[in-house]
């Protein structure tokens, strides 16, 4: 099913909507089109740096690279629970072996599989034997498959030349900092040259590694982008001129992601306090960041082990035991993937040529008006943050209590605009609340902290109550409607009642922590 | 003369290759330091090679049972705060 999606930037704009509509002004037809045309072939199905991509092809991450050479403080080195889903966070640590058939295993079972990625739970570079035995063996039995890895760049400008000889397609280095006082900040040590270093030391020599590195693979035509993790009162100020010089040096790409930081999670900013950027934080770094690149705001911060379409999760269907009594014949897989992914191409070029009439397709929300004309807008109308609970197919179609992630939406008069994704996390502090029902309502609830409504399918009466004491409007009345219909249709019904709040106060969005 | 890996250990392989004595082994639940083997890297290197990468404070202890690393020592957390955090963590 070809599925459109409410984002302003997404590819396929209808005609048919007249006028500037606050979600697609001054977007493109094609996100992607501001790329060279070599770099455009390589993404256009990759579904973590094309928008749209996402909705069709799968990717996995195969932990293959326990060790790391840095510390960072947003990241603690236990890494063995389940239901934790963040980077760095894995169920099992694969040999090079393992992994190789688990990957062969999925892309049979998941055809629209089109990316493999290294992303840790270490760095794959300070692993770089394990992870290049897992390329190397991919490339033989799986060519069809891109290969990626990801990186925090302290080993990376000694493996260039690996890299570029294992045909990896991209390259995505970790840059948060090129000022090493920053950088003293964020790194507490690094291992090099066979010692441990720390204080600012360690993050000059991070820093120029990363910066040879990323010049060396741009030089080599491999793709490269930059990711940066935001950490308001450290980063944050810094990161506008970390995106122009990684930009002017050759990078692709600049993702900006969110802090994600709890006592919880035994990280130095967890236990410190340090907390993440609200929606709105983020989103205005982003767009800073971004220019006319509004990609990867789909982003959903993977587990290093993550399977199948992004938002889901499959790894638990291919766990070590379950792929060991798998029979796979890799020559039938790869063609039954050609054969799928070929009808997938069918359906976007299709879609391209006619947006409306795509059998199949959900062309909601491009084609509805974007604000209701015969109602004059409130003297006051605040944005607010909203939160939507969907399972695709860009309606409001999911139950509450089986949301995993939410999409937050910026909504005000002139209309609805995606302005991140938001996981339910269920981190779990120990077996005795692991998977427990009241956990995953407090994730939920934090998850949501900073939304004036949440629209759902269905929700049950606890939960209803306990978004309203913590001031979150539960709303389930627009089951199975467009998504930024429904927004507008709820924020002019708060709006109508008076009670919508006055512009939210930054405090109110902070991550709880 | 030797070092020794304990309980904390997160299995995540990065002391294995640096070894000189390839005294290290990949056992379970963590890994093991071979006594007979170990030279704390003298004569090797400046600084003992496992205990320079492991990032788990207090896994890896000295030939008079101390841990090279102790608390707060690799991650900056003050061992008194994450002992906070946990009580609280607990009392929820």
């Amino acid at each position: 099913m070809a599925l459109r999606l409410i984002d302003g930037d997404e590819g396929g704009v209808d005609a048919t909507k007249g006028g500037c509509a606050a979600s697609a002004c001054g977007s493109r037809p094609d996100a992607l089109a501001h790329l060279p045309e070599a770099v455009r072939a390589k993404v256009y199905n990759h579904p973590c740096f094309s928008e749209e991509a996402h909705h069709h092809y799968a990717r996995m991450h195969v932990a293959v690279a326990p060790a790391c050479n840095i510390q960072c403080h947003y990241c603690n080195r236990k890494y063995d629970c389940a239901n934790e889903s963040r980077p760095g966070v894995v169920s099992e640590v694969l040999t090079p072996e393992q992994a190789v058939k688990k990957v062969l295993a999925v892309a049979a079972h998941i055809p629209q599989m089109s990316v493999l990625g290294i992303a840790g739970p270490g760095d794959p570079l300070a692993n770089p034997e394990r992870t290049l035995a897992t390329f190397r063996a991919l490339s033989e039995q799986a060519p069809d498959i891109k290969l990626c890895l990801s990186t925090n760049g302290l080993a990376l400008p000694g493996l260039v030349d690996a890299i570029c000889a294992h045909n990896i397609d991209h390259v995505t280095i970790t840059i948060n900092c090129l000022d090493p006082d920053i950088g003293a900040e964020i790194y507490p040590w690094i291992f090099w040259n066979r010692r441990r270093i720390k204080g600012r030391r360690a993050a000059e020599i991070l820093i120029e590694q990363q910066q040879l590195g990323l010049e060396a693979l741009v030089a080599r035509g491999v793709l490269v982008k930059v990711n940066s993790v935001m950490i308001p009162g450290v980063n944050d100020a810094h990161l506008a001129e970390v995106s122009r010089v990684v930009k002017a040096k050759g990078a692709f790409l600049h993702n900006v992601m969110p802090l994600i930081a709890k006592p919880e999670h035994g990280t130095f900013y967890g236990l410190m306090g340090q907390r993440g950027p609200t929606p709105q934080e983020l989103r205005a770094l982003q767009d800073a960041c971004a220019g006319d690149m509004r990609m990867m705001r789909h982003c959903r911060q993977c587990r290093a082990d993550a399977v199948g379409m992004l938002g889901e999760d499959r790894s638990a269907d291919f766990t070590l035991e379950k792929v060991a009594a798998m029979q796979i014949d890799p020559v039938a897989a790869m063609q039954r993937r050609q054969a799928v992914q070929a009808a997938i191409e069918a359906r976007r070029e299709a879609a391209r040529a006619t947006p409306s009439a795509q059998p199949g397709s959900v062309p909601v929300a491009l084609t509805l008006p974007k604000r209701a004309v015969e109602a004059p807008a409130p003297a006051a109308t605040p944005q607010v943050l909203m939160a939507v609970a969907t399972r695709g197919d860009g309606l409001v179609n999911q139950h509450f209590g089986q949301a995993t992630e939410f999409l937050i939406y910026a909504v005000d008069a002139d209309g609805a605009r995606l302005a991140s994704r938001q996981a339910v996390d269920r981190y779990c502090t120990g077996p005795s609340d692991c998977g427990d029902a009241e956990a995953a309502l407090a994730g939920a609830i934090r998850a949501l902290a900073g939304c004036t409504a949440v629209l759902c399918a269905k929700i049950g009466f606890e939960p209803w109550g306990r978004l309203e004491a913590a001031g979150i409007q539960p709303d389930g009345e627009h089951a199975d409607e467009p998504i930024e219909a429904a927004l507008t249709a709820v924020y002019r019904e708060m709006a109508a009642a008076g009670r919508l709040p006055a512009e939210p106060s930054p405090a109110a969005h902070r991550q709880a922590c | 003369m030797a070092y020794q890996i304990v309980e904390g250990c997160v299995s995540c392989w990065a002391c294995e290759p640096l070894c000189p004595s390839a005294a290290i082994t990949a056992a379970r639940p963590h890994f093991v330091i071979d006594a007979a083997r170990c030279t704390e890297c003298a004569g090797e290197f400046a600084d003992p090679q496992c205990a320079s990468i492991c990032p788990i404070e207090g896994a890896i202890l000295d030939a008079r049972g101390e841990p090279v690393n102790p608390p707060g020592s690799l991650t900056g957390i003050p061992p008194e705060r994450r002992a906070a955090a946990m009580a609280e963590i607990r009392a929820r």
